[in-house]
């Protein structure tokens, strides 16, 4: 960590910005910029190369189609990958969790190699689409609040052995597994199916991804007051539906 | 072309009784106009009725994801130059909406139609327009409607061998893929400020590249048309390089946009630019929309956002800071139920503007504006923003559930 910048590198927001993605970018700018440290955002279209040196990776939704040329474009640049072995963190949404994991299932119905950086496989589900407002408790490792998010996906994760579910969901579908996870992660990657932007709706993952980045153990406070605001409403309208 | 004389069967006259019938109950129950569930009841009596009344029309259809309910106005102005239009004036767009506003006009000559996105191609092959303008198409409800380029999709598919003269936007390359299925378009240079869902190629995925005013494809060789219409500032070019000043009551690009393309539809029913363009100054609000109301002692300038691509271009026609503006927005099943659009508007642009942000989803505006880092105060609801604002006129931009509370709380 050169003095005192963080990287921030959004990628493939040609491909993969379909639900307000940005937002993610912006809040961890915001936040970190708040405990007064520089921010250097490169957003990186999918024909240019991923830069390797970056500190946090973001990665967001997109349709179908997208999803699958963002996957190829991903695999064939390498970058990511060298990216994650040099120790960079990677928070991912939806499409571009998926394409995080092992495999997916593309737009023509087949099979698509993901990144491999996350243990988990992901299938297009036959029950109806995913759609609403989820609530999730968050893995006890993490000690962070509740998990509150916006799902639309067809998708269903499994995870194998080396990724932990990144919360249990009390209300939504999350994973679409049935067991009741929703998202998943190791010690650098994570993986999440809610929208919002998430780290909208929990500002203290994005928090988690400075955190980790710097090597610390806390940062300088910040008025928390709207995002509060916003997710008690959320949870309650989600525990409470009119 | 117009005036077909075989007339309606004994049964669509029927079926057109009774719709009239359903929706004057409507009214009088006090739920709206009543013209979907009048539609309803028509069409269920007589599946076939659309086509039949259209038979009679010369039919323009207008589609978008923005600017569809005025555009049809602004064509309905133009054409009246030559005869009688019906038109579902106030935005009911989808066929049973449709039906019953044609079922309104036996007399006229002219139909001009605001179709839903997702209706567009079933409602193109029930009542074979002469004319279908196509002006935009970005994100919008995700939540519910189909993915944008599959709209696109839906479109081509729809609009191929299509015997109307499509009208479309040169300038929008999802539009440019719908279109080009199709042997007969005008292509008109009408803009758009809203990029981000055409950075990847329709055709072949490729990364679309973007210089200036043009765009074309990097890998497939998808490029924009040459335009034969344009709009240019204040005028609009016609095909013979003529330039004819637009003269309109509704403010902003977007709406001059829309003057040209309605210009270049008035042109291929023979109504002149310059008649046309003079005639469309009569348009001075669209169902409520740009409506400047008086309240509480301040102007109101009601403008109405639903999207992105739509809140971007009302925000290049507000007055400048330090113009206050008060921000509404819901999330109901009209809206869509996720807000997470919110955050590819881009509300910096707002800094300087004293801004009060009211509706249902007020809280998901207050941490948009505080991540980007401009000033607000969150209101009770309408009346209580209008006071903390200073006397004169406020700029009001609501999305589609929160423009219709607002029009009822300030009595428009």
């Amino acid at each position: 960590m050169s003095d005192a910048s963080l990287r921030l590198v959004w990628i493939y927001p040609d491909l993969l910005s379909t639900y307000g993605d940005q937002g993610n970018a912006l809040v961890v700018e915001r936040r970190a910029r708040q405990r007064g440290l520089g921010v250097q955002r490169l957003d990186v279209r999918s024909d240019q190369p991923i830069p390797t040196s970056g500190d946090i990776y973001l990665i967001g939704g997109g349709e179908d189609r997208p999803q699958r040329l963002a996957a190829e474009r991903l695999l064939r640049d390498g970058g990511l990958n060298r990216a994650v072995d040099n120790g960079a963190i990677v928070f991912s949404v939806c499409a571009g969790y998926q394409i995080l994991g092992h495999e997916f299932v593309n737009d023509l119905g087949e099979r698509s190699a993901g990144l491999g950086l996350l243990d988990v496989v992901s299938t297009r589900g036959e029950a109806e689409r995913c759609v609403g407002d989820v609530l999730a408790d968050m893995d006890e490792n993490l000690r962070l609040p509740q998990l509150t998010g916006f799902e639309n996906h067809q998708g269903v994760t499994h995870l194998g052995p080396s990724a932990r579910p990144l919360a249990r969901v009390r209300l939504g579908q999350g994973n679409g597994t049935g067991d009741g996870t929703e998202g998943a992660w190791n010690d650098t990657v994570f993986g999440t199916y809610m929208h919002g932007p998430v780290l909208a709706r929990n500002p203290q993952i994005a928090d988690l991804l400075i955190k980790l980045s710097l090597d610390v153990n806390a940062l300088p406070p910040v008025d928390d007051r709207w995002y509060e605001a916003l997710r008690q409403e959320r949870i309650a309208a989600a525990t409470q539906p009119v | 072309m117009a005036g077909n004389t075989e007339p309606l069967s004994a049964r669509s006259r029927l079926a057109v009784t009774a719709g009239k019938a359903a929706a004057a109950v409507s009214r009088a129950a006090g739920r709206g106009s009543g013209s979907v569930i009048g539609g309803k009841v028509a069409l269920r009596l007589d599946p076939d009725l659309l086509q039949r009344l259209a038979q009679h029309l010369d039919v323009v259809l207008v589609s978008a994801t923005n600017g569809k309910t005025t555009t049809t106005r602004l064509i309905a102005e133009a054409l009246r130059a030559n005869g009688e239009v019906v038109s579902n004036a106030l935005g009911a767009n989808m066929p049973a909406g449709i039906t019953s506003a044609l079922a309104g006009g036996s007399s006229a000559r002219y139909g001009v139609i605001e179709v839903d996105e997702k209706y567009l191609a079933g409602v193109a092959r029930d009542v074979t327009p002469k004319a279908i303008a196509l002006l935009n198409l970005s994100r919008d409800q995700l939540d519910r409607a189909a993915e944008t380029r599959m709209l696109a999709e839906k479109w081509r598919e729809g609009l191929s061998g299509q015997k109307a003269v499509i009208v479309a936007n040169a300038d929008d390359p999802l539009v440019v893929w719908a279109a080009s299925s199709s042997p007969n378009v005008v292509w008109v240079a009408a803009g758009q400020e809203w990029k981000d869902d055409a950075w990847s190629c329709p055709a072949c995925g490729g990364v679309m590249q973007r210089p200036g005013d043009d765009w074309f494809c990097g890998e497939c060789g998808f490029r924009r048309p040459t335009p034969s219409w344009a709009l240019a500032g204040e005028h609009v070019l016609d095909p013979h390089g003529s330039a004819w000043p637009i003269h309109l009551q509704l403010p902003g690009r977007a709406n001059r946009a829309n003057a040209a393309t309605s210009a270049a539809v008035a042109a291929a029913f023979g109504v002149a630019p310059q008649t046309a363009l003079e005639r469309m100054y009569a348009v001075k609000a669209v169902a409520g929309r740009y409506d400047v109301v008086g309240y509480e002692g301040r102007e109101l300038r009601l403008l109405l956002a639903k999207n992105p691509a739509g809140w971007l271009e009302t925000f290049s026609l507000i007055d400048s800071p330090p113009a206050p503006v008060i921000l509404s927005v819901n999330a109901r099943g009209a809206d869509g139920t996720d807000t997470s659009w919110l955050w590819d508007v881009d509300y910096g642009r707002l800094a300087g503007h004293p801004i009060c942000v009211i509706g249902d989803r007020k809280l998901d505006l207050a941490v948009r504006l505080e991540v980007a880092g401009v000033h607000f105060e969150v209101c009770e609801d309408a009346q209580d923003a209008v006071r903390r604002c200073p006397p004169g006129r406020i700029e009001v931009i609501a999305n589609y559930t929160a423009f219709q509370d607002l029009r009822r709380a300030v009595g428009n």
